[in-house]
């Protein structure tokens, strides 16, 4: 069969993917009794049509770049690491112990410690399962997914009993000193005389995201490291051959994809809680996976599937604000798009790859 | 141009302002969810009771995640709902931060005190009715051992506690409890399996009366309690219902007596701290068709006894909140 042009490929199949999601999603509306028209209107509103929409839908993007973009570094070693959920989780434990150690000045002197305490947590968690697949071949995936249970009871364990404040009953860090309080795009965009809504939670960390989104662009593209890991995932013989040590490989890339998950904790603990709480993550290592397939491992495509599940997100909170769909049927929604854009990819590539084999022929 | 365009702002500002002015009150439910059987169910029934009373009508949110806590209650205050009530303690230092940006609107958090000029904080003498549950379990008892399960580990649920062993120990001095609570996270109040577990290991120690007070892991724990033939207590919610002639009584905490009043009094919403105790009716113990057998004419006399004797003063039922400690195991 003959391969899809690229602009297909990348284009074409993730809106028809979506476009499916919607319209199922449309008729689950229906069946409920709500309007479906109505809804996507609201939802598109409610995450764009206002710089207070934006402000939500881009933290919670913001949140996806770094997971996804943590899932792509991994899979272009051809490793599926399932546990950014888990580096997440301790990444955020990393910036708490920062933020909480000393009272800070000032972010400008908080922030790069709390990224390396972010990266240094997060990349440590992904360390021990990466070691086992590169020396003791255990599998990644088992070992990923046991590790985010792992880390989970941890940060239990730690925020129960150790860094809970005396009296709360929040199982949470006690509130960060003032000087880590993040500028957030409010405050960034006031400089430039652009007003943005002072309300949301997007803050500067979007800015490290997109950074983040460029760094790994030329990592794996325009370095000798990132050829390494393209190489070793298409073919671990012939990078071998080639003189590339597997074990170097998958312990660097998953160093480099737990510290990415890792940071971002800046966006959501740092940026917008300012205190760790207990499901700080929220699911958002999860969604990454979803959102670094839709985006095809790349960069760009995965800060595009970032914005569309950020915009699911908010728009998803403004349906539960006012219209009465129950929070459940949101999270229907939601999965309808993973499934569609991430799982269930073939069941539009096959009958694409098809008509477009039809059209060639009849071109010949 | 640019006037019309102000002009066409100050229009949509004054649109928005009228409808402000006659807004409805907003509920935000804690992440258990609506339907919890308990603590969240209470305050849903209190506002679907002001709602069918007054024919207005109400916004309600069940959050999904933890940044919308700060985007609820942003969003219903810039829309103008007035109050705002929220269920649950994770909202406190959600709420400090929240509070003072909107001056003109009224909150309303349960469970939590939140100091501020335009929030009301319920908090419930939850230990004084588990006192009163306290005397009818050790009354009960034939074993003279009886049992607690807390939900999560948290000095609100050992204030239960603590006010439940008193009452036991006020009315059978010999008598033991048996004491154990779910977990130390959110997850210990929705953890049906765990509950049944424990209450089944409190009755192999003897236990033949069980309280729970563990948000929908108690539903495990009487379950458990009627499979095994023996009593147990419900909690927040009348819970006699769910196993009929099982459940020897419920702790009712009245969170729907709280929304509703809450929403009753609207933007003139008094605020402080309100305590909702025995002499408000804010909590009580719960007697119906379901379990009006097994309440005994003496277990009433003397319940209603300690009742008077704590409304009156008589009887003081030490706080654990008060000082963390508890003066009896």
């Amino acid at each position: 069969m003959p391969r899809l042009p690229n602009w297909a490929d990348v284009v074409l199949i993730p809106a028809l993917s979506l476009l499916i999601a919607f319209v199922l999603s449309g008729l689950v509306i229906l069946a409920i009794g709500e309007n479906p028209i109505a809804a996507l209107n609201m939802m598109v509103k409610g995450a764009m049509g206002s710089t207070y929409g934006w402000g939500y839908t881009l933290y919670y993007a913001t949140n996806f770049m770094f997971t996804g973009l943590a899932f792509a570094v991994a899979f272009h070693a051809r490793m599926f690491n399932i546990g950014a959920e888990g580096q997440a989780m301790m990444g955020g434990l990393g910036v708490a112990l920062v933020c909480l150690a000393v009272d800070w000045p000032h972010w400008a002197l908080a922030l790069p410690v709390a990224v390396a305490g972010g990266v240094a947590f997060g990349a440590l968690w992904a360390l021990i399962p990466a070691w086992l697949q590169a020396r003791r071949g255990s599998h990644i995936v088992i070992t990923t997914i046991m590790f985010n249970f792992i880390a989970a009871s941890i940060l239990n364990y730690v925020l129960v009993n150790l860094m809970r404040p005396e009296g709360s009953m929040d199982p949470a860090t006690a509130r960060f000193p003032p000087g880590t309080g993040l500028p957030t795009l409010h405050d960034i965009l006031a400089v430039a005389g652009i007003p943005f809504s002072q309300e949301t939670p997007a803050n500067i960390s979007f800015l490290l995201a997109v950074i983040a989104c460029v760094l790994v662009w030329l990592l794996i593209w325009r370095t000798r490291l990132g050829y390494g890991i393209r190489a070793y995932g298409h073919s671990e013989a012939a990078a071998v051959y080639a003189g590339i040590s597997p074990v170097r490989i998958v312990v660097i890339a998953m160093l480099i994809s737990g510290g990415l998950a890792g940071m971002m904790a800046i966006n959501n603990v740092m940026g917008e809680a300012e205190r760790l709480v207990l499901n700080a993550v929220e699911g958002a290592g999860f969604i990454g996976i979803a959102v670094a397939l839709m985006g095809r491992n790349h960069p760009f495509g995965i800060f595009l599937a970032s914005l569309l599940f950020g915009f699911l997100y908010q728009g998803g909170a403004e349906l539960a604000l006012w219209m009465s769909i129950p929070r459940e049927l949101i999270v229907v929604i939601q999965a309808l798009v993973i499934l569609f854009t991430g799982a269930l990819d073939n069941m539009v590539r096959m009958p694409l790859e098809k008509l477009f084999a039809v059209l060639q022929k009849e071109r010949a | 141009m640019t006037f019309f365009n102000s002009f066409l702002g100050t229009a949509a500002a004054t649109a928005l302002c009228a409808g402000a002015a006659m807004a409805d009150p907003a509920l935000i439910f804690d992440l258990g969810g609506k339907f919890d059987k308990s603590f969240n169910e209470a305050a849903h029934k209190g506002a679907e009771r002001w709602a069918e009373d007054t024919g207005n009508s109400y916004n309600e949110i069940e959050l999904q995640s933890e940044a919308q806590r700060e985007q609820a209650l942003r969003r219903f205050a810039k829309a103008g709902n007035n109050p705002i009530v929220m269920t649950g303690f994770a909202f406190g230092s959600v709420l400090e931060e929240v509070a003072p940006d909107y001056p003109d609107t009224k909150f309303a958090i349960i469970d939590m005190v939140v100091d501020a000029p335009n929030v009301r904080s319920v908090v419930f003498n939850e230990h004084q009715g588990s006192y009163l549950v306290g005397i009818l379990a050790a009354m009960a008892s034939e074993t003279g051992t009886v049992g607690f399960i807390g939900g999560m580990d948290i000095p609100l649920i050992r204030k239960f506690a603590c006010g439940y062993v008193q009452g036991v120990k006020a009315a059978d001095p010999d008598a033991e409890v048996i004491q154990n609570m779910t977990g130390s996270t959110p997850a210990a109040w929705n953890d049906p399996v765990k509950g049944g577990e424990l209450a089944k290991a409190q009755i192999s120690q003897g236990a033949d009366v069980i309280y729970a007070a563990a948000g929908g892991t108690g539903v495990g724990v009487l379950q458990a309690a009627a499979d095994e033939n023996i009593l147990s207590i419900g909690v927040d919610s009348n819970q006699n219902y769910m196993h009929p002639g099982e459940v020897l009584t419920s702790m009712v905490k009245r969170v729907d007596n709280a929304v509703y009043e809450a929403f009753d009094q609207g933007a003139d919403l008094e605020t402080g701290i309100k305590v909702m105790g025995l002499a408000n009716d804010g909590v009580g113990y719960a007697v119906d068709r379901f379990n009006a057998d097994l309440i005994t004419e003496e277990m009433k006399t003397a319940v209603e006894k300690a009742k008077e004797s704590i409304v009156s003063g008589e009887v003081i039922v030490h706080d654990y909140m008060s000082d963390g400690t508890c003066p009896v195991e």
